[in-house]
C-alpha cells in the first residue's frame, strides 16, 4: 500500500503537527526513562537515613569559584540553632566545598534488571559529606532520590490500572452492547451503581479493605485493584455505546453470516475498529489514576512505607508547620502536575490525530 | 414535569438499593472492626464487647445485619457511632449543613467567575490575559486538590497570614453569629472555595470558550449581525444564551468531582464537613458512620443531577421531558 494512504501514517503526521502533544510525548518518555533508571540516577537509596541531616534544605550547586568556571561542587551545610526559638537552620559552610563525582559506586546495592549494583550517576563520597539536591525529610532521607524511586510507583499505577480497567471495560461493555437483553441491563445497572457514588469516598472506603498487615508490594497491587475496580465502569459505558453503533455495520453482519463466534466478532471485528478511540480514552483516563493514587497515598490510605510515591512524599508536608519551615517537601507535587498535564496534552493531540473526519 | 421528577425518583430507588448492597459489602470486607480494636484495650472486657455486639445484632448472619441496617435507614435511623457514642443521624446532620453550604457556594462562585472568563477568552483569543487564564485553567485541571490546598496554605503562611485551616478563628467557633464572626468566616472561606472550585472553574471556562466559539460561527449570528443588531445584543442575547445551555448538563457531570474535592479539601483544611468525619470513621472502622456517609454522598449526587436536569428544562425551552 502507498505510504501516503496508510491511515496510521496519516494520523502520525497529524500528531506531529501538535506542538503540545509532541512535547508532552517527549516529557513522558523522559519521565518513564527516569523511573526505569531511578536507582542509578538517584544518589542515595530509598530508605537510607541520615540522622545528622534532618530537614536539610536543598544544596545549591556551584559552577564558579572566584569568578572562574570550575567542576560543579556543593558546600556542606552547617546546622545552627536559633538561641531564642530553638529552631535549627542550616547554613553553607564555606570551609567545606565538596566536588560532585560522577559514576560513583557507594552505598547499599539496588536492583537493576535482576542484577545488584551500587553504581550511581552522581554523588558525593560519604567520607566528604552529603549532596541532597532537593533536601531531606524528617529522617534525613534524600528527597531527590525518593522522588525518583517514587516515580516508579506513581507512573506505573496509572498504566497498569488503566490496562486492567480496559480489559474489564472492553469485555463487559462489549458483551453488554453486543448481546443486549438482560445481560445488558445487569451490566448497565452495575456501572450505574459504580458511577453514582462520588469517586473519592468509595476509593477511600475500598482502600481500607486492604489489610494493614500486608507488605508494601501487595498494598501497591491492592491500590491498583481498587482504582481499576472503580475505573472500568466509565469505560464499559463508552465501549457499549460504540458497540451498539457498530453492531449494525455490514462487516459485522458478514462475520455473523460466516458463522464467527460472538467472542471472535467482539474481539476481532468490533474492538479493532474502536482501537484509536480506545487509545485516546485510555490516555485521557490515566491522569485520573495518577491523581487518585496520590490522593489516597497522601491521606495515608494508599502506598505505604518502605515504598514511596509522590502522594506519599507529600504526606510529610501535611502539617502547617513543616509546610512553612520546609517548603522543599512540596517538590513531588511538581512531578504530579507535570505528568498529569503531559497525559492531558498527549490525549488531546492523539484525539485530534485519530479524528478521521479531519483531512490533510 | 412532575411526572418526570417522580419517575426519576422511582428509578433512583433500585439504584440506591444496589448501592447499599455494595457499600455494605465493602464494609464487611474490611479486616477487623471497631469492636475488635476495642478488645485491645485492657480496660474493656470480652463480655462488654459481646454485649454491644448482641445489642447491635452484629452476632447475627450477614444478611440479617444488612436487612436490619436497611430497615433502620428507611425509618431514618442510620445506626450508632461507636467512636462518638451517639446515633449517626445526629452526627451527620450537623456536618451535612456545612457540606451542602460549601458545595453550593462553590458552584455559585465557579459559575459567576468561569462564565465571564470563558466569554472573555473566546472574544480575545490571543491576548496575554487569555494566555494567562488558559494557563491557570490547565494548572487547575492538572493539580490534585490537596496540592492546591498545600500551596495556598504555604503562600498564606509565608506572606505572614495565620488564617489557614478551619472555617473560624478559635475565638469564634462556639460564639453566636455576629458581624465579626461572619467577617472571620469570609477570611477563612476563600481558601476552600479556591481549592474546591479551581477544577470546576477551569473546566467550565474552557467549555464556555469552546461553546461560544462554536456558536459565533453559526449562520444565525451572521444573520443577526446582517440585520444590523448591536454587537452587544448579538453577543449576549443570541450567542451567550445558546452557549450556556450545554454547560448545565456539564454541571451535573461535575458533581462527583465537586463532592470528592469538598471531602479532600475539608480533610486538609480541617473544615467541619463530612470529609474529616468520613476519614476518621474509616481509620477507626466506625462502620455505621462510613456506610451512612457513602450512601449520603450518592444521594447528594443524585439530587444534584436531578436539579441539573430540571434547571436545563427550565432554561432551554426546546427540552421537554415526557
Amino acid at each position: 500500500m502507498d505510504k501516503r494512504n496508510n491511515p496510521l501514517y496519516l494520523a502520525w503526521r497529524r500528531f506531529l503537527r501538535s506542538k503540545p502533544g509532541v512535547i508532552s510525548g517527549v516529557v513522558l518518555i523522559v519521565l518513564y526513562g527516569v523511573a526505569l533508571f531511578a536507582g542509578f540516577l538517584a544518589p542515595y537509596n530509598l530508605t537510607v537515613q541520615h540522622p545528622d541531616a534532618i530537614y536539610q534544605p536543598p544544596q545549591r550547586i556551584h559552577f564558579f569559584r572566584d569568578g572562574r568556571p570550575v567542576r560543579p561542587y556543593v558546600y556542606q551545610l552547617k546546622r545552627e540553632r536559633d538561641p531564642v526559638t530553638f529552631i535549627s537552620s542550616y547554613r553553607e559552610d564555606p570551609s567545606r566545598p565538596t566536588l560532585i563525582r560522577f559514576f560513583i559506586a557507594q552505598g547499599e546495592p539496588y536492583r537493576f534488571f535482576g542484577l545488584k549494583t551500587n553504581w550511581h550517576l552522581f554523588g558525593v563520597p560519604e567520607s566528604e559529606g552529603y549532596f541532597f539536591p532537593l533536601g531531606t525529610d524528617q529522617f534525613g532521607r534524600c528527597l531527590f532520590s525518593r522522588i525518583l524511586v517514587g516515580s516508579q510507583v506513581s507512573l506505573t499505577v496509572g498504566v497498569i490500572g488503566v490496562l486492567i480497567s480496559f480489559v474489564i471495560g472492553i469485555l463487559l461493555g462489549g458483551i453488554s452492547g453486543y448481546f443486549g437483553g438482560w445481560i445488558d441491563t445487569l451490566i448497565q445497572r452495575t456501572t450505574e451503581v459504580l458511577l453514582s457514588i462520588p469517586r473519592l469516598p468509595i476509593l477511600m472506603a475500598l482502600s481500607t479493605v486492604i489489610p494493614a498487615s500486608w507488605p508494601s508490594t501487595y498494598v501497591y497491587l491492592g491500590i491498583i485493584g481498587v482504582l481499576s475496580f472503580i475505573g472500568w465502569a466509565g469505560l464499559a459505558r463508552v465501549v457499549r455505546g460504540q458497540v451498539l453503533a457498530l453492531r449494525e455495520v455490514d462487516y459485522v453482519t458478514a462475520a455473523v453470516a460466516q458463522g464467527a463466534s460472538n467472542l471472535r466478532i467482539i474481539l476481532r471485528h468490533i474492538v479493532p475498529n474502536l482501537s484509536s478511540y480506545l487509545i485516546v480514552t485510555a490516555t485521557l483516563a490515566l491522569p485520573g489514576y495518577i491523581i487518585g493514587e496520590s490522593a489516597l497515598s497522601f491521606l495515608g490510605l494508599g502506598i505505604k512505607e518502605p515504598m514511596a510515591s509522590w502522594g506519599l512524599l507529600l504526606k510529610d508536608a501535611q502539617n502547617f508547620q513543616s509546610l512553612s519551615l520546609y517548603p522543599w517537601l512540596l517538590t513531588p507535587g511538581i512531578l504530579i502536575f507535570i505528568s498529569v498535564l503531559a497525559y492531558n496534552f498527549l490525549g488531546d493531540a492523539l484525539r485530534d490525530a485519530a479524528d478521521v473526519r479531519q483531512r490533510d | 414535569m412532575t411526572t418526570f421528577i417522580l419517575r426519576r425518583i422511582l428509578v433512583a430507588v433500585p439504584t440506591l438499593l444496589l448501592i447499599s448492597v455494595l457499600v455494605f459489602g465493602v464494609i464487611q470486607l474490611q479486616p477487623g472492626g471497631f469492636l475488635e480494636n476495642m478488645l485491645e484495650d485492657p480496660r474493656v472486657s470480652r463480655e462488654t464487647v459481646e454485649n454491644i455486639r448482641r445489642q447491635y445484632l452484629l452476632d447475627q448472619p450477614v444478611w440479617a445485619q444488612y436487612l436490619h441496617w436497611l430497615g433502620g435507614i428507611v425509618r431514618g435511623d442510620f445506626g450508632f457511632s461507636f467512636l462518638n457514642s451517639r446515633p449517626v443521624s445526629e452526627l451527620i446532620w450537623e456536618r451535612m449543613g456545612w457540606t451542602v453550604f460549601l458545595a453550593a457556594l462553590t458552584i455559585l462562585a465557579t459559575w459567576v467567575i468561569a462564565i465571564p472568563l470563558g466569554i472573555y477568552t473566546a472574544l480575545n483569543r490571543y491576548g496575554p490575559t487569555s494566555t494567562a487564564l488558559n494557563f491557570v485553567g490547565y494548572f487547575g485541571l492538572a493539580t490534585p486538590d490537596f496540592l492546591v490546598a498545600l500551596l495556598l496554605i504555604y503562600l498564606v503562611l509565608i506572606s505572614g497570614g495565620t488564617t489557614v485551616g478551619g472555617l473560624f478563628s478559635p475565638q469564634y467557633i462556639d460564639a453566636p453569629w455576629s458581624w465579626a464572626k461572619f467577617q472571620d468566616m469570609l477570611g477563612h472561606l476563600w481558601i476552600p472555595l479556591i481549592v474546591i472550585g479551581l477544577d470546576g472553574t477551569a473546566t467550565i471556562m474552557r467549555q464556555m470558550r469552546a461553546n461560544l466559539l462554536d456558536v459565533l460561527n453559526q449562520d444565525y449570528i451572521r444573520t443577526a449581525r446582517a440585520k444590523g443588531l448591536a454587537e452587544r445584543v448579538v453577543l449576549w442575547k443570541h450567542a451567550v444564551r445558546n452557549a450556556i445551555n450545554p454547560l448545565i448538563s456539564l454541571a451535573g457531570l461535575q458533581l462527583p468531582t465537586l463532592i470528592s474535592s469538598t471531602i479532600i479539601a475539608s480533610i486538609v483544611l480541617s473544615l467541619p464537613t463530612i470529609g474529616p468525619f468520613l476519614y476518621d470513621s474509616l481509620l477507626n472502622k466506625d462502620q455505621y458512620v462510613v456506610m451512612a456517609l457513602l450512601m449520603l454522598s450518592a444521594v447528594l449526587l443524585m439530587v444534584g443531577n436531578l436539579l441539573a436536569d430540571i434547571l436545563l428544562a427550565w432554561v432551554d425551552p426546546r427540552i421537554r421531558y415526557e
